[in-house]
């Protein structure tokens, strides 16, 4: 997966630990937003002519492509539901989150 | 494609609302414009939902500006690199409606009347979003925001959208385009032409919002590709002193229809949404005045 690293176990123990400044290091992932979504987009590959579009419409980056599957970092899925509604193909899908 | 896109994500795992348009317009502009990059943004929506320590979302350099002044750190930084001899970077900035019309607008100014090295873009949702939807001077006849409630006799928001487009291009500045993210193609070339750019540039993308909007998640795209279907918005760009309009509309679609799908316009009577008619047909007979046919 070429999406970015999340570091669960980040911990600030102590003040001394926080940035010195008004900076700190880009890109730090320490929690991911799986529980933001009340739905699942699935991807149906077999249908999918890999135009890519559901990659540049998504607002978190989260579909990218993998040998030569769509795949979504279900890490920071939202649920949004734009990658459905843009499909051209239709085949995206949206699950309930629990359901079956 | 014309234009390759960077793989990596530059702007991954922030908390912005599920279907923010304003969060696809950075996305996209940071994978186009590449690593290179630095990013200066001002209080807003995007430096919100970015930096929430230790959540840092932005994978290239990135830093908030004061809400006032985010043309005058981008021209900071540009001119930092320039003495740093990077001389392959781009500086862009990232600034609402709000903070590009109304509160950043002198600093813009006066960035472009200094013609430094530089990017800005506005995402242009509107309102103040960020701070709970309230009216800005970029926010369109009748809507309704906190600030501009619909009641029984004033119908939402009484002012009429400023024209941010116009008033940049009367900077006499190198490049200043309008976009929307209804568009990605257009608006993803755009931000490529921007950086080839010696000198400052400006675009204006328009980027829905769900949560002020009242709309649904799915619908951001959407809505905004209909914004440029019904003439409230326009693709035109700027520059060598000449206007072109990309995409000319020949047939308008229902404007109703457009403004009746979102919840800030749920109030609007016939003879609003006839004012908003007029003032579209005038904005667009005045595009036609000035627009280049090369």
């Amino acid at each position: 997966m070429n999406r970015p690293e999340v570091n669960k176990d980040f911990k600030i123990k102590s003040s001394k630990e926080l940035p010195c400044g008004t900076y700190g290091q880009a890109m730090l992932l320490t929690e991911t937003m799986e529980g933001w979504r009340s739905e699942r987009p699935v991807i149906h590959n077999e249908q999918c002519i890999h135009c890519n579009w559901c990659y540049m419409v998504c607002p978190e980056g989260v579909i990218y492509k993998e040998g030569n599957e769509m795949k979504i970092d279900y890490r920071f899925c939202k649920g949004c539901g734009i990658c459905q509604k843009e499909c051209k193909k239709g085949c995206i899908e949206l699950i309930l989150e629990g359901g079956e | 494609m014309a234009v390759a896109l960077d793989e990596k994500e530059y702007f991954y795992g922030h908390k912005g609302c599920a279907g923010c348009g304003g969060s696809l317009a950075v996305r996209l502009a940071l994978k186009t414009l590449g690593e290179n990059t630095f990013v200066v943004v001002p209080a807003g929506c995007m430096s919100a939902v970015g930096f929430v320590y230790p959540q840092l979302c932005f994978g290239v350099n990135a830093l908030i500006s004061p809400f006032a002044s985010t043309g005058a750190m981008l021209s900071g930084v540009a001119v930092a690199a320039k003495a740093l001899g990077f001389d392959d970077v781009n500086v862009v900035g990232f600034a609402g409606d709000g903070g590009t019309a109304d509160i950043g607008l002198q600093a813009l100014s006066g960035a472009i009347d200094r013609d430094d090295n530089i990017i800005y873009i506005c995402y242009d949702n509107e309102a103040y979003m960020n701070t709970g939807i309230q009216q800005s001077s970029l926010t369109p006849y009748g809507t309704k925001t906190t600030t501009s409630p619909a009641g029984e006799h004033i119908h939402g928001s009484q002012n009429v959208k400023k024209d941010m487009f116009d008033i940049i291009a009367a900077h006499k500045i190198k490049y200043a385009a309008t976009a929307s993210i209804g568009n990605i193609p257009d608006y993803i070339r755009k931000v490529e032409k921007a950086s080839k750019v010696k000198g400052a540039a400006y675009i204006h993308v328009a980027a829905p919002c769900p949560t002020g909007w009242g709309i649904a998640s799915s619908d951001t795209i959407a809505i905004a590709r209909e914004a440029i279907e019904c003439g409230l918005w326009y693709l035109a760009e700027y520059e060598n002193d000449e206007y072109t309009l990309n995409k000319p509309v020949k047939n308008f679609s229902s404007i109703e229809m457009y403004l009746k799908k979102q919840a800030r316009f749920k109030h609007l009577t016939d003879e609003d949404i006839q004012t908003i008619t007029q003032l579209r047909d005038r904005k667009w007979e005045e595009l036609e005045r000035r627009i280049n046919r090369g």
